[in-house]
C-alpha cells in the first residue's frame, strides 16, 4: 500500500464553474475515496417562501438556476397547481414543454462544451457554445430573455408565440439540429473523446439506482427512468421513450445527452404540430391548502419541488430537491478507484449544477 | 387533456419502525426520492419519499423539536447520508448511526441551523436583535 496523502479538490477549481469541495484521498495517482462538501453559497431560497407570497415565488424559483431556470418554475408552478387542483389550458402546457424542451438542449449544449473543455479539446467547446448561442436568440425572440424567461406563471404562461413567429422558430430549429448533429457526431465517434471516456467512472445499474442518481447519470447505467413519463405539461400527449444507454460510464453519460438533444429537437417539433389555439391562462384564486410535490425532468434529472400550504399567501413550507444534490452519493461511488487525472471528467459527467444545489 | 398529478400517498409511522419500514420498501425494490423535514411549533415534520416505477409514496415522521434525535436510514440507502446531514446542519437535530457523518460540516454555512425556527420564531429573533443594537451604549465597541 502506497502513502496515502489528500489533496482538496475544489471550491475553487479549473474546470468547476461553480464551487463544490471534494477531499481526494490518494494512493499515488489513485483515488481512495472522495469526500465532498457544499454550501459554499448556500442561498436558503426556500425560507423565502415565508416572506414572499406564493404567487411571486415563482420568480424566486426561477432564479435558482442560471440554466434550468424555465423548468424550475415549471416545477413551482405545476407544485401549487397540484395543491390547488388548477387546470392549466392546453395551450399553454404545450408552451411549457417548447421552451422546456429548448432549456434541456441549451443546458446539454453547455454541458457539451464544458466536457470537451475538460479533457482539452478548445475547439469542440467552442463549437458547442456557438451553436448554443442559436438557441439563446430562439429562446430571446421568444420569451424576451436569455438566461431569465420569465414565461411561467401559476395557472398557464405569461406569453404566446403566434403562428408566424412558430414557423420561424420550426425553421431555424432545422439549422440548429443540423449543426449540434456534426458536434454530437463528434462526441460519438472521436477517438480522442473515447480515450478520456469510455470505461472511465463506471457505475453498475443496482449501484446507480440504489444510490438515489438521476436523470442522464440513472439512465447510461441502464435504467429507464425519465420524469416526463408522468405525463405533466403536454408531456403525455407526445410520442418519446426515455434515452438509455448500458455501459454505465462517462462515454454512456455523454451519449444520453446527445441523443436527448435530437429527442427535444424532436419532441418540440410534435409540440408545434398539435399545439391548439385557445387561453394561455387562467385566472387564480384563493390560497394553497395543502402539499404537492412535483416532479419534474430537469437536464440533469428529476427535480422536486414540494410545496405546503396552510391557508394563507405565505408557504409554510418550499422545499426543492434538485438533480445534482441527488447525484453526490453517486458520484463519490464513481470516484473511489479512479485515476487522479479523470477527476475532472467524472466530476463532469454528473453535470453538477452547484447553482441549484445551493438553492 | 385533464392534467395529470400523481397519487401521492404519505403514511405516517413512528421512529421505532422506521428503519424496518425503509428496509421493506428497499425489499420491494423503491428508490430513495428525497427526505424533507418541515419546521413546525412543537415538531420537526420529516418526510421520506421513495419512488417506484413512477409511483412515489411517502412516510411520514413525526419529531418533538425539544428531543429530535432520529435513527438514520444509511444502512438501508447509503446515499440518504447527504439528506441526513442536511437534517443535523440545517436543522440541528441528531442522526443516529449515520455511516457518513460530516457533524455538522457537509454545509458551510455562516449560521448554525438556520432552518431550526419557525416563521414566528424568526420574526421574534430578528425583532430581538434589532432591540439589543438600538439599545447598546453609543460608545459600545470603541476603540481607545
Amino acid at each position: 500500500m502506497g502513502k496515502q496523502t489528500i489533496v482538496p479538490f475544489g471550491p475553487q477549481h479549473p474546470v468547476l464553474p461553480e464551487p463544490i469541495h471534494l477531499d481526494l484521498v490518494l494512493e499515488d495517482e489513485k483515488v481512495i475515496q472522495a469526500i465532498p462538501s457544499i454550501g459554499f453559497i448556500h442561498r436558503g431560497l426556500e425560507r423565502l417562501a415565508e416572506k414572499k407570497e406564493f404567487t411571486d415565488m415563482v420568480y424566486v424559483g426561477e432564479r435558482i438556476c442560471g440554466i434550468c431556470s424555465f423548468i424550475h418554475s415549471h416545477a413551482f408552478c405545476h407544485a401549487v397547481e397540484g395543491v390547488m387542483k388548477i387546470e392549466v389550458p392546453e395551450r399553454a402546457q404545450y408552451l411549457r414543454v417548447v421552451w422546456g424542451e429548448m432549456s434541456r438542449i441549451h443546458s446539454h449544449l453547455l454541458w457539451l462544451g464544458l466536457m470537451a473543455d475538460s479533457f482539452g479539446f478548445e475547439n469542440l467547446f467552442m463549437h458547442s457554445w456557438r451553436v448554443r448561442e442559436r438557441l439563446l436568440d430562439l429562446v430571446e425572440a421568444t420569451t424576451g430573455g436569455r438566461v431569465i424567461f420569465g414565461s411561467c406563471k401559476i395557472g398557464g404562461v405569461r406569453r404566446d408565440i403566434n403562428e408566424e413567429a412558430m414557423g420561424g422558430v420550426s425553421k431555424e430549429l432545422v439549422e440548429i439540429e443540423k449543426m449540434s448533429s456534426e458536434i454530437t457526431s463528434i462526441f460519438e465517434k472521436d477517438s480522442s473523446v473515447k480515450k478520456r471516456t469510455v470505461g472511465v467512472g463506471v457505475i453498475t445499474k443496482e449501484d446507480a439506482y440504489l444510490l438515489g442518481a438521476v436523470g442522464p447519470v440513472l439512465r447510461a447505467s441502464g435504467n429507464v427512468s425519465d420524469m416526463r413519463m408522468l405525463g405533466y405539461g403536454a408531456y403525455g400527449q407526445l410520442q418519446f421513450q426515455p434515452v438509455v444507454e448500458t455501459a454505465g460510464d462517462c462515454y454512456a453519460r455523454t451519449q444520453v445527452r446527445c441523443r436527448e438533444v435530437h429527442q427535444s429537437f424532436g419532441l418540440i417539433r410534435q409540440a408545434i404540430e398539435r399545439i391548439p389555439a385557445g387561453p394561455i391562462d387562467v385566472k387564480v384564486t384563493g390560497t394553497p391548502t395543502g402539499e404537492f410535490s412535483a416532479r419534474l425532468e430537469q437536464p440533469r434529472g428529476e427535480v422536486f419541488h414540494y410545496v405546503k400550504g396552510n391557508g394563507t399567501k405565505f408557504l409554510e413550507r418550499y422545499r426543492v430537491r434538485t438533480p445534482t444534490f441527488a447525484n453526490v452519493p453517486p458520484l463519490v461511488h464513481m470516484l473511489a478507484g479512479c485515476q487522479l487525472a479523470d477527476v475532472p471528467v467524472i466530476v463532469l459527467t454528473i453535470d453538477p449544477c452547484i447553482s441549484c444545489t445551493e438553492r | 387533456m385533464t392534467v395529470r398529478f400523481e397519487e401521492q400517498p404519505i403514511q405516517d409511522i413512528e421512529k421505532k419502525d422506521l428503519v424496518a419500514q425503509v428496509a421493506q420498501l428497499r425489499k420491494d425494490g423503491y428508490r430513495l426520492g428525497q427526505i424533507c423535514a418541515t419546521t413546525l411549533t412543537e415538531n420537526f415534520e420529516i418526510t421520506y419519499c421513495f419512488d417506484k416505477d413512477y409511483k412515489m409514496v411517502s412516510l411520514r415522521l413525526m419529531v418533538p423539536r425539544a428531543d429530535a434525535v432520529v435513527p438514520s436510514i444509511t444502512g438501508e440507502y447509503f446515499a440518504a447520508f447527504t439528506y441526513e446531514n442536511e437534517l443535523q446542519d440545517l436543522f440541528g437535530m441528531k442522526v443516529t448511526d449515520l455511516k457518513l457523518d460530516f457533524g455538522g460540516k457537509f454545509y458551510q454555512l455562516a449560521k448554525k441551523t438556520p432552518f431550526n425556527e419557525t416563521k414566528a420564531e424568526a420574526v421574534a429573533n430578528a425583532a430581538a436583535a434589532t432591540q439589543a443594537i438600538q439599545t447598546k451604549p453609543a460608545n459600545a465597541g470603541e476603540v481607545k
